[in-house]
């Protein structure tokens, strides 16, 4: 993604990463897994070789298909063991087959909820319980994940996995060149980051230190720096435990204390620490110049030590954005992923059914007849014997179609000219939505209330007539206008959909829900109904029509979390390519 | 509170008795044909104990109050990642007292109760009985609708040419706990297959040639993240209590929090063998609850002060004001009072009623929030 900065940095992320895979061979379990961003390509190649290498002792290493289905992942009834025994068997799946080892999840950004959770499920219990197809098991899978994310920045693989994941790698950054092995052989605890580095040969673990001390500047340190999931200081507090244990050491010291913050802290920080207050209510004489400062840091608080580590740790891009405050510490979820019953999509299992009203699933008929066939005893050798009861129908997910609401005024004070441009955006986006099957819905407000004028459509000709009536004039009911779009949102969501609000306005409401005209509790209750858009957690851009860009506008664009856009010479090719930049990930 | 059991080590070869109650059956070829092989008490698996978990004392306590009173119509935990909420459920099934149940009966049949409840009583044979950890059955992702109600026994109708019913995970819950880890990410006809029978509490099963009905009377308790999509309104209506869980922000609760769950994980027996004191109070006050239960009066004004608080609420049908009448006397016993007051009222009002509220988009404030403020006007 950016070009790497400087070969040190590209060397010491290489470094990190072989670091990473000593860990995670040493105890895929206990590790969780990795998250590996990166193309593929030779450096990531490169990585995994590694993996392998030093994964002497024989543990598997399992690649998952993307779309696997359950009874590859779970475990299933083996068919032809089924067939030749006469009785259902067991085949275990592949999460059991790894156990002990690691699995190789490619494509990771595209995971489903679904197998997401029993990724996690699995990764939680250490095991595997199979009840399908008439059998019951619970199989040892002892596993670590490796998740390689080839996402563009707004993807990314289900937070419920990352977040049980120890580590996270970037490798965007590393080139050839930062890979050629070293002439003189890597130690234990390969070379730190350049910045932490002569910091780190200063004090190697000669300050023990009690665990306790340990666990609390771990926490203090996720505290510090907005992680604020537990599972962070506690993964955190378990790699130290196994970094010195490979280092022969019962108790972790500074030196893994440290590294693991840098590991499994740093890039899951969602703030930078006050530099002033430092964490939390400890006093720390040194905490000011703690960055800065990396000479005399033989007194300094064991808090500092793992913070500024952690500080020096943090991937680059994650500090711009850090300092930009861009970093969203929660990321809502894509709710309502699970269509309603579909006959297209992607084959997400099967049940049983009747194959007129669906697709047919063979394999799974076959797999349901095969333990009967004995019991049925064909007629004529080599026929199946097939029932009812053995039918199965596939089930599908659908993509969650994206829809698109705007929600235009149409009062007076908005202007006519507005309006026309908001007809045009409409039209345009739907012309292009036609042919990526998105949908687009209009509500314009106006007067005393909010009408639906165009209910959520893939048809121009419908939406062409619903824009030719739209009327124009009137106060500003703004309160109701966001409420429409909140209700039509919020259905859009339940039903499977992912729904984007555009909101046209200058944002001056003079006219309240009850339909009297009044300017402060118009503006009361409009910013009220903005806020329920935040507490969705939808998605939502407000494009600001006045001519001059208005404060009252920008309020409202932060009660809902939209994205502002002042367009005071809007017209509808900059709206389209706005929108289309605003439009949640589908 | 803590969080998964990554490291505990497990039990690998079967039969097992894992995660306390939770009965698994032996290789179908060691199997006798028809008696379910029990063990008569929890080894001493190494899950995180209920009592040395930190913090999350609404969700323990809405466990605490199903486990009294199993009639108050199961738990939904929703919240945070990391916080605990599996943990916390997994850990019941090793807390929880025995029950009494006729041996060998798969559906784990009351002795004293009737015996045309299930096929295997109605059968006449003799009904002894015996002490059975109450089940908490783990409802696995991907489970499919034959091994969640049960199928013909494919083994017995193949070696021995006999029709049998092989109960599925719905006859074991019977009497205990069926847990849905992430709730909100279980198929729908599954759904709709839950929802039947725990309302009727009886599984009907027609399917395979088979005609059967057995008992299958369990407390649902779910758990998951809003994140990852909406339950529907009949589910979560399902729900007796509704608790949310939250990570704690305070950092000495979040340090105990780790350092307890390192603990648990370098030493699995001697934490737990360090928390059998605490487990074994907390046991018998579960017991002691249990017996107290009906003598715990409601008297008219804690009656009336629900029913006010409903009303100001506007929940939906009477469903939330019998549960938290039925929350707050189990929380009652559960406390060694002699009748339900105000205080106990007060305390189940945000788990009994927060989910059966009417969405108000004119409200930003979250539900918990109109409980609060409604226990505060009303209750005052």
């Amino acid at each position: 993604m950016s070009p790497p900065p400087e070969p040190e940095a590209g060397r010491a992320a290489w470094d990190r990463a072989l670091r990473v895979a000593t860990l995670l061979s040493a105890d895929p379990h206990g590790c969780g897994g990795v998250r590996l961003r990166a193309r593929p390509g030779p450096v990531r190649d490169a990585w995994l070789a590694a993996l392998s290498a030093a994964r002497a002792s024989g543990r598997p290493v399992r690649r998952m298909p993307a779309g696997i289905a359950d009874d590859r992942l779970l475990g299933g009834l083996d068919l032809p063991a089924t067939l030749a025994a006469g009785r259902p068997v067991l085949q275990r799946g592949l999460l059991a087959e790894a156990d002990g080892g690691l699995v190789i999840v490619p494509m990771a950004e595209r995971l489903d909820g679904a197998t997401a959770a029993r990724l996690a499920a699995c990764l939680d219990t250490g095991r595997v319980s199979v009840a399908r197809d008439g059998l019951a098991a619970r199989l040892p899978a002892r596993i670590g994940l490796i998740l390689l994310d080839e996402g563009d920045e707004d993807e990314a693989p289900p937070a419920a996995l990352l977040e049980r994941l120890a580590f996270r790698l970037d490798l965007d950054g590393v080139s050839l060149r930062d890979i050629v092995p070293d002439a003189a052989p890597r130690d234990a605890n390969p070379a730190r980051p350049a910045g932490t580095q002569s910091r780190s040969a200063a004090v190697t673990s000669h300050r023990p230190g009690h665990t306790t001390t340990w666990i609390e500047s771990l926490c203090l340190t996720a505290c510090a720096f907005g992680v604020a999931s537990l599972r962070a200081p506690i993964l955190a507090l378990r790699i130290a435990r196994l970094a010195a244990a490979l280092d022969g050491e019962s108790e972790p010291g500074e030196a893994h204390a440290v590294e693991a913050a840098e590991l499994v802290l740093a890039p899951r920080a969602t703030r930078l620490p006050e530099p002033q207050a430092g964490p939390a209510d400890q006093p720390e004489p040194a905490s000011a110049d703690a960055p800065a400062d990396r000479d005399g840091d033989g007194d300094r608080p064991i808090d500092d030590v793992v913070l500024a580590a952690v500080r020096a740790a943090i991937p680059p891009g994650l500090l711009a954005l850090l300092a930009a405050g861009r970093v969203r510490s929660a990321k809502t979820g894509k709710s309502g992923a699970a269509a309603a019953l579909a006959r297209s999509g992607r084959p997400v299992g099967s049940r049983p059914g009747d194959p007129r009203r669906a697709r047919l699933d063979l394999m799974a008929t076959l797999r349901a007849a095969a333990p009967w066939q004995r019991l049925r005893m064909p007629r004529e050798a080599g026929r199946i014997a097939i029932r009812t009861d053995d039918l199965r129908i596939t089930r599908y997910r659908q993509r969650s179609e994206s829809t698109t609401i705007f929600a235009v005024d149409a009062s007076g004070s908005s202007a006519i000219e507005r309006l026309a441009e908001a007809k045009g955006a409409v039209e345009a986006l739907l012309a292009e939505s036609y042919a990526r099957r998105d949908r687009v819905a209009l509500i314009a407000f106006r007067g005393a209330g909010a009408d639906i004028v165009l209910p959520p459509t893939r048809s121009l000709v419908r939406a062409k007539r619903g824009l030719a009536g739209l009327p124009g004039g009137g106060g500003t009911p703004l309160a109701a206008g966001l409420d429409a779009a909140l209700a039509l949102a919020l259905a859009i969501r339940r039903g499977g959909g992912s729904p984007l609000v555009v909101l046209l306005t200058d944002g001056r409401a003079n006219v309240g829900r009850s339909g009297e005209p009044g300017r402060a509790r118009a503006g009361e209750e409009a910013l009220a109904a903005a806020r329920a858009f935040r507490e969705e957690g939808l998605a939502a851009l407000l494009v600001d029509t006045a001519s001059r860009p208005q404060e009252a506008a920008r309020r409202l664009a932060e009660a809902m979390a939209a994205r502002y856009l002042p367009l005071p010479q809007a017209n509808a090719a900059s709206l389209g390519a706005a929108v289309r930049a605003a439009a949640p990930a589908a | 509170m803590t969080l998964d059991e990554r490291s505990a080590p497990m039990p690998l070869s079967e039969p097992e008795t894992g995660e306390g109650g939770i009965v698994r059956l032996p290789p179908r070829a060691a199997r006798k044909p028809s008696p379910r092989p029990r063990t008569s008490l929890p080894e001493a698996a190494p899950v995180f104990p209920f009592s040395a978990i930190v913090g999350q004392d609404e969700m323990k306590r809405a466990l605490l109050i199903a486990a009294v009173d199993p009639s108050v119509g199961g738990v939904l935990a929703l919240g945070d990642r990391g916080t605990g909420k599996s943990t916390a459920i997994r850990a019941l099934a090793a807390l929880l007292p025995p029950m009494k149940a006729v041996a060998g009966c798969p559906y784990s049949c009351d002795p004293a109760g009737s015996a045309s409840a299930c096929p295997h009583c109605a059968a006449g044979s003799p009904r002894h009985g015996r002490l059975v950890p109450i089940p908490v059955v783990d409802l696995p992702l991907g489970a499919t609708e034959d091994r969640v109600v049960g199928a013909l026994d494919l083994e017995r109708a193949l070696t021995a040419g006999i029709k049998a019913f092989e109960p599925g995970l719905l006859a074991r819950a019977n009497r205990g706990f069926l847990y849905i880890d992430e709730v909100n990410l279980l198929e729908d006809h599954l759904v709709d297959l839950l929802l039947d029978v725990a309302a009727s509490g009886v599984n009907t099963v027609e399917r395979e040639g088979l005609s059967l009905r057995h008992p299958a009377r369990f407390v649902l308790v779910g758990s998951g993240n809003p994140e990852e999509g909406e339950l529907r309104p009949q589910l979560l209506d399902r729900f007796g209590l509704a608790v949310e869980v939250t990570t704690p922000t305070d950092i000495p609760t979040r340090i105990e929090v780790v350092r307890r769950r390192d603990a648990f994980e370098r030493d699995p027996g001697g934490f737990a063998a360090a928390q059998a004191g605490a487990e074994k109070a907390l046991r018998r006050r579960i017991t002691a609850a249990r017996a107290r239960l009906a003598e715990v009066t409601v008297p008219d004004a804690s009656l009336e002060a629900a029913a006010r608080l409903c009303l100001a609420l506007g929940t939906d049908g009477l469903r939330g004001e019998l549960t938290l009448i039925r929350a707050a006397r189990a929380l009652a016993a559960l406390e060694g009072e002699e009748s339900v007051g105000l205080a106990q009222i007060r305390g189940v009002a945000p788990s009994a009623l927060r989910h059966r509220l009417r969405r108000n988009p004119l409200d930003e404030a979250g539900s918990t929030a109109r409980v609060a403020r409604a226990v505060a006007e009303v209750l005052a």
